[in-house]
């Protein structure tokens, strides 16, 4: 975990990567789930958010 | 000095005048031309025109589309003005409660269309790669619903469902002993979802089984003996050798039926229609039922902008994986 936040820290591409890979996958979870409609109405900008991140941070270095 | 030394030495005297010949006949001007490009130009003449046709097909109809989702543009009105409406439209979609209902159905058709595909492509794979007499007879036979277009699977299934003449019916009453025309498969809210998935499953289980056969083949023999040797049994050969092996061609084949299921539309328009009520109404079809039946273009767009990111963010995170997993 310390390595995780490490990483962060640094701007490694990995924990970055990482993150943008969680938020694009609850993003997704929300825009499916069939619990409660607020999740769904903010899925779109949780999945663009981890899309657009996913983007930038495969830019930074290993 | 042998006769193919001989041989040789003719063959490459004859091709150095050739060479000379095309050379000399080659008029100068053109020749001076392709001197005078550097090897960047010359890679870019041949780019150039995949490029173009990139950004005319795919780029550029995606930026507009991300323009129109900002407008209440309707395409059986093009005299009428757009009118610029922010982000009415994206809160509009991911407030109605129908269109949450949707992207459940969607979700529902997904999850267990790709449960099912890799579970019996999988094993039927696993099976066709032992030898036996007719192997091949089998695959050709198992790969044929592959083959057929959608509109005529989806007519196919329709008969197949139908509660009085049906055979699908038929063998479900004979195996569970309940009256055949007491279910409809295509119009009962319960068994619609279902049905719709049965049909996919049956259509595309055999893309799965071949690229899943393509891994398989790819193991090498003495893996697998150097194991026996080892006195490993046979599940741990599966466990330890056959999944990890095939699993980068299960992952690529999971996320090319994920995109495709995430879009279906004409299978399940031939089967349902979207119904019964809006059961089985995926996404796509109620995109198409936006843009082309109510002509709301703008928010149709917007729609299809959402869509787009979810596929994209899902193919990104995909990819991630199945590299990691290629490193292994």
């Amino acid at each position: 975990m310390t390595k995780f936040f490490d990483g962060l820290l640094k701007m490694r591409r990995g924990p970055w990567e990482m993150l943008a890979t969680i938020i694009i996958a609850v993003g997704v979870f929300m825009l499916m789930q069939p619990f409660v409609i607020w999740a769904f109405t903010y899925s779109f900008i949780t999945t663009l958010v981890g899309t657009v991140m996913f983007i930038i941070v495969s830019h930074f270095p290993e | 000095m042998g006769p193919g030394t001989f041989q040789t030495i003719r063959a490459q005297d004859m091709s150095e005048r050739t060479i000379d010949r095309v050379a000399a006949a080659t008029p100068t001007p053109v020749a001076r031309k392709i001197k005078g490009l550097s090897d960047r130009a010359i890679a870019w003449i041949f780019v150039g025109p995949t490029i173009f046709l990139l950004l005319a097909i795919n780029i550029f109809p995606l930026i507009w589309t991300i323009r129109l989702s900002f407008t209440n543009y309707k395409a059986n009105r093009v005299n009428r003005e757009p009118e610029w409406i922010g982000l009415r439209n994206y809160e509009r979609i991911l407030t109605d409660s129908d269109i949450w209902l949707n992207m459940q159905a969607t979700a529902h058709f997904l999850i267990w269309t790709i449960i099912l595909q890799v579970l019996i492509g999988f094993t039927l794979a696993w099976l066709i790669n032992k030898k036996f007499k007719g192997n091949d007879l089998w695959t050709t036979i198992i790969v044929l619903p592959m083959m057929l277009s959608p509109a005529v699977v989806g007519n196919f299934w329709k008969f197949l469902y139908q509660p009085q003449i049906g055979l699908f019916n038929y063998i479900v009453g004979f195996f569970t002993g309940r009256d055949p025309s007491s279910f409809e498969m295509l119009g009962q809210v319960n068994l619609a979802p279902w049905s719709i998935v049965i049909v996919d499953t049956w259509m595309w289980t055999p893309f799965v089984m071949l690229i899943c056969l393509a891994g398989l083949r790819s193991i090498p023999d003495y893996i697998y003996e150097a194991a026996e040797i080892d006195r490993a049994s046979k599940l741990r050969q599966f466990f330890t050798i056959t999944v990890p092996m095939v699993l980068p061609f299960l992952m690529l084949a999971v996320l090319f039926r994920g995109i495709e299921n995430f879009k279906m539309f004409d299978l399940v328009v031939q089967l349902t229609g979207g119904g019964p009520g809006s059961t089985t109404e995926l996404t796509s079809i109620n995109l198409k039922r936006e843009a082309f039946e109510k002509w709301r273009t703008g928010y149709a767009s917007a729609y299809a902008i959402i869509l787009f990111v979810t596929v994209f963010g899902l193919a990104s995170i995909y990819v991630k994986a199945l590299n990691k997993v290629k490193e292994r």
